[in-house]
């Protein structure tokens, strides 16, 4: 069973293969990106996260998933030398973990209900567990200049995949150490991770060094990684291969 | 202004969704004047007019970039120009539109939407970066240990796709242009 909503946003698609499934277990997925979306959005006045901004809460009276996103995005600003910042002007912008973070949650509730072969893709961020009918799951990586058009073809099973570019939205990724520098070099960065939420926060961070990215992915254990630049060369660590489905 | 903001990127995000998406069928891309009389249709195999972007590789990009840009230019010639609005089951006329060119940061993005029956049955990118600065980069990948290679189009069929699904603004762009075109 497959469903599409549009959430937070992008379009969420959640594709559930155990036998017995209903649209409650869908159902139930979509409700939780939507209490995600109405704490964490920027958009929304009375979210949690704007009242912060605001100044309006202090950190004791911050909600346990706030206080779990934030250290997670401190962490993730320390493993990366910085290159993961959610200060801007002066606000705090959480967005570039919360999506991931979302993904990841909503996969363990469906893993806790007992489901064993599904997928969640949230904007092109996906969490995917078990099988598509005993084989991997097949996952292509879009290619930034012809949208319609798959560069690779990955197989993967129980593990994260996420790609951060610069087409999507404009230029929401920045270079916090040259904010007034737009990433021109390297247009997509694909990461693959033990789970989404690790997969989307070192590939956020990654893209925004620029061509270093991929040596920083490469330098990480457990993670993998295709770095696609503006002459349409793409760049990937060495043990990329083994996912890559070969025609 | 906020709330316009947001609508409008989630009004975008959908209907690129609706147009890439390989899976889904029909989606509402419509005039606002008759919403249900006209639906997008994504074509999973997109047509040669558009030109190749793999690369052959570091040496001769300069000559591989004037290549692609020569492709371009051919298919923008061979762009058939708007048909007489027949059997207009919706508000575009036929034929084949092309949008401005439209600045998306890393390079220049222009689109050409084909309708065909009052529907839109392709979108196709006519301009992409491959200028002589880009191709240069290439000769500038510092560490060796990496390999590379020139991306290059797979076929294989897939469940689920990685990469941006949103629009970039420039697309929109062009394409609203392209479709502007198209109404009457």
């Amino acid at each position: 069973m497959k469903q599409t909503r549009l959430l937070m946003g992008m379009p969420i698609t959640v594709e559930l293969l155990d036998p017995g499934v209903a649209t409650e277990q869908l159902d139930a997925v979509f409700d939780f990106f939507s209490s995600v979306d109405e704490r964490f959005s920027l958009y929304k006045e009375e979210s949690e996260i704007s009242r912060i901004n605001r100044g309006e809460l202090r950190p004791e009276d911050y909600s346990d998933d706030m206080r779990t996103v934030l250290a997670l995005c401190e962490r993730t600003k320390q493993q990366t030398d910085g290159y993961f910042e959610i200060v801007h002007d002066g606000r705090l912008d959480p967005s570039g973990v919360v999506k991931g973070w979302a993904i990841q949650q909503a996969a363990k509730r469906l893993r806790l209900a007992g489901w064993r072969n599904f997928y969640i893709d949230a904007g092109g961020d996906i969490e995917l567990a078990g099988t598509n009918d005993g084989a991997p799951w097949r996952v292509g990586i879009r290619n930034p200049f012809r949208r319609q058009e798959n560069v690779k073809v990955l197989t993967l099973t129980d593990c994260g995949v996420a790609t951060s570019g610069t087409a999507v939205r404009g230029q929401h990724i920045y270079d916090p150490y040259q904010p007034g520098v737009p990433l021109r070099e390297v247009l997509s960065l694909t990461v693959i991770g033990p789970n989404v939420c690790e997969a989307d926060r070192f590939a956020t961070a990654a893209f925004a060094m620029g061509r270093r990215g991929i040596q920083f992915i490469e330098a990480l254990p457990d993670f993998e990684g295709y770095q696609i630049d503006a002459g349409a060369r793409a760049t990937f660590t060495n043990g990329f291969e083994r996912y890559v489905v070969h025609e | 202004m906020k709330k316009v903001t947001v609508a409008s990127l989630i009004i975008g995000a959908f209907l690129i969704f609706s147009l890439v998406h390989s899976r889904s069928n029909s989606a509402a891309l419509t005039p606002r004047s008759s919403p249900d009389s006209v639906t997008a249709t994504s074509t999973s195999a997109p047509n040669s007019s558009v030109p190749s972007v793999t690369g052959r590789g570091s040496s001769d990009s300069d000559e591989e970039a004037n290549q692609a840009k020569a492709t371009a230019t051919t298919s923008t010639n061979t762009t058939t120009s708007p048909a007489p609005a027949t059997a207009a089951s919706g508000r575009y006329k036929d034929g084949s539109y092309t949008g401005s060119q439209a600045d998306a940061q890393w390079g220049f993005v222009q689109v050409k939407a084909v309708i065909s029956q009052g529907k839109i049955t392709d979108v196709q990118f006519l301009d992409y970066p491959s200028d002589r600065s880009r191709s240069r980069y290439i000769n500038n990948i510092a560490d060796p240990e990496l390999t590379n290679e020139a991306i290059q189009a797979q076929s294989a069929q897939v469940d689920v796709i990685t990469g941006a699904t949103d629009s970039s603004e420039a697309f929109m762009q062009s394409l609203a242009d392209a479709l502007s075109q198209a109404t009457s």
